[in-house]
């Protein structure tokens, strides 16, 4: 069977997020509800969903969702896993029948903390080592896949229908402070249960509607820093872009978001002389992060989410606001749907990020 | 008048009903709870009139012929896709590609636009799409217009607001666009220059801002104190020698 990225993809997807700023956790029934309503932008070949704040009685440990084609494959990770780690927990990931779910493959959360040992050892930070890890496993065990990788949050994704998988998942019964949903359109190729939105790399996670027609320069770039690009789909680099750019080389996210969707150059030169330098140094250094073609994307994090465009806005986006919650989505109506008097509705501009974070105290209040 | 509720309504729903009733006669017709339907009005030929209670979805009037919608709302991307006769009035604002295509009818938005309004928008004869804005416009505004007529209005500004985006008219070859007040060149794309209106477009824009103002309530005078700018294509064909040497 030929998978995603042996394909070309030319999708009409749907996303939805929101965050409650004031730390305040729902149940994943809304953003399903939110993401249903634009059921017309998916084709039932992909859907998933990212959730913050799931986890508070593990929140110290790495939480790894797992995704294993077959018993082989979650033995050899298994095995990884225990040379490198320590294990709060391990346990199936829950799930309930759903008709329209095709045979699924069997899913796994392990809750981990790195032996100090081996970090001592590897000479990194924990961070890097997490990451080396998670490339290790999707790179070099044949059918697992990490379908998540951070503390506190969690990816739930695969083939169907968004509010199908949602409903498989049984995300009814997470609390979650943000929650950001994906439904997949790729008309002519075989959706898979990997390929399937978000993609993730420790609490990153990105659910994406459009084409980065930019891949090959941004994976090659990737390359150079260590990252594999084994899920074979263009969202892929952007969740590494991201994880590089903030994590690694410690840009804002607000500049973050001028790299992968940079300013055009003649809306440069008419900026006053300290900002046309710092964005004329960004884009010669990260030029080959520069997403190219046409996206809107939402970008989950531990305390926050981001909502971007590419520069000139080939893809739907509309932001909200209501009490502490901020909404993003590629429709108005998949807001109004799960809030019908929000307060205000903007529509932001190609390349401008829409950014929400908890309130301080009650960033406080969650990793208490 | 018939009401319909259209909670809950698959968009394929609420267009059989909506043309069944219009087929059975209807001649006015109320919407209530529309909230991301798509498609209504499309194809939809005859004089009856629809009122939407709600965020209507994308396509909204898509290849509409000759019916009157007004919005209660905002509306989605694609208003007046193709559309070839007929009225859209939106009270609130509408996103990207509104009149994509337009060959005919008008749309009158009072909120703000997405970018591209107008894209491929194209005339002929007596077929002369219009659509006017009351607030501001994104970016590629009338981008490859063929034809028709854009009037951009920019109400309600807030200081050091921009009443367009970058690229105006980019790859226009036909038609007219009318901005309201000064524009910057630095906003127009490499295809239109800017234009005094002649003493016949004072006219039509009389015309079309006091329609404007009747939709919405407002004083038309009021509007037209401020002078247009017009802006028109170059040449007909901008790219005819791009790959010819």
């Amino acid at each position: 069977m030929l998978r995603e990225g042996d394909y070309r993809v030319p999708s009409g997807c749907a996303i939805s997020g929101f965050i409650n700023k004031d730390g305040r956790r729902v149940d994943g029934s809304a953003i399903i509800q939110s993401i249903a309503l634009m059921q017309e932008r998916s084709n039932g070949l992909g859907g998933g969903f990212a959730a913050y704040g799931i986890y508070p009685e593990y929140k110290d440990y790495y939480a790894l969702h797992l995704l294993f084609e077959d018993k082989l494959s979650r033995n050899l990770v298994e095995e990884l896993i225990k040379d490198n780690f320590y294990i709060e927990a391990e346990d199936r990931i829950p799930t309930r029948h759903v008709r329209s779910i095709g045979k699924a493959p069997l899913l796994w959360r392990y809750f981990v903390t790195p032996r100090l040992s081996k970090i001592e050892e590897s000479k990194e930070t924990e961070a890097d080592f997490m990451t080396r890890l998670v490339m290790r496993i999707n790179d070099s065990v044949n059918g697992a896949y990490v379908v998540s990788s951070g503390k506190n949050m969690g990816a739930f994704k695969g083939v169907g229908y968004p509010e199908d998988i949602g409903e498989f998942f049984r995300l009814d019964e997470y609390q979650a402070y943000t929650w950001i949903a994906h439904g997949r359109f790729p008309t002519n190729t075989p959706g898979w249960w990997g390929g399937a939105h978000p993609f993730t790399l420790l609490d990153w996670s990105v659910v994406h509607n459009g084409e980065i027609s930019s891949y090959g320069a941004n994976r090659r770039f990737l390359e150079m820093y260590g990252y594999k690009m084994t899920l074979q789909t263009d969202t892929e680099v952007v969740a590494y872009a991201i994880d590089l750019l903030v994590r690694r080389h410690k840009l804002p996210l607000e500049l973050a978001a001028r790299v992968l969707a940079a300013p055009l150059w003649q809306v440069i030169d008419r900026l006053p002389a300290a900002e046309r330098d710092l964005y004329t140094r960004l884009r010669v250094v990260y030029g080959s992060l520069l997403l190219n073609g046409p996206f809107s994307i939402i970008v989950g994090f531990s305390g926050g989410l981001m909502a971007l465009n590419d520069r000139i806005k080939l893809r739907p986006l509309v932001a909200a606001f209501h009490g502490a919650t901020l909404y993003v989505a590629s429709e108005e109506a998949a807001i109004r749907e799960i809030c019908p008097d929000v307060e205000r509705v903007w529509y932001p501009q190609g390349g401008e990020p829409v950014i929400g974070r908890l309130e301080e105290e009650s960033q406080c209040r969650l990793s208490a | 008048m018939e009401t319909l509720n259209a909670k809950s309504l698959s968009y394929q729903a609420l267009n059989d009903y909506i043309r069944t009733l219009l087929d059975n006669g209807c001649r006015e017709l109320v919407l209530k709870n529309v909230n991301g339907q798509r498609y209504i009005g499309a194809g939809v030929r005859g004089r009856a009139r629809l009122e939407i209670h709600g965020v209507p979805g994308n396509n909204l009037a898509a290849l509409m012929d000759g019916l009157e919608i007004e919005v209660f709302g905002n509306a989605q991307d694609g208003v007046g896709n193709t559309m070839n006769d007929g009225t859209v009035i939106i009270h609130g604002n509408a996103t990207d590609i509104a009149g994509y295509s337009m060959r005919g009818g008008r749309i009158f938005i009072r909120g703000n636009a997405g970018y591209r309004v107008g894209i491929h928008m194209k005339a002929f004869r007596y077929k002369k799409p219009l659509i006017v804005i009351g607030g501001k416009a994104g970016d590629f505004f009338g981008e490859y217009m063929a034809g028709g007529t854009l009037v951009l209005l920019g109400l309600d500004l807030q200081p050091g607001e921009a009443i367009v985006g970058n690229f105006v008219g980019t790859g226009m070859h036909g038609g007219e666009i009318f901005i309201r007040g000064q524009v910057d060149s630095f906003y127009l794309g490499k295809e239109v220059k800017a234009v005094p209106p002649t003493a016949a477009d004072q006219e039509r824009l009389r015309e079309i801002v006091g329609d404007f103002a009747r939709y919405f309530d407002l004083e038309a005078e009021k509007i037209l104190a401020r002078p247009f700018t017009k802006l028109i294509p170059y040449n007909k064909r901008p790219y005819g020698t791009l790959y010819a040497y």
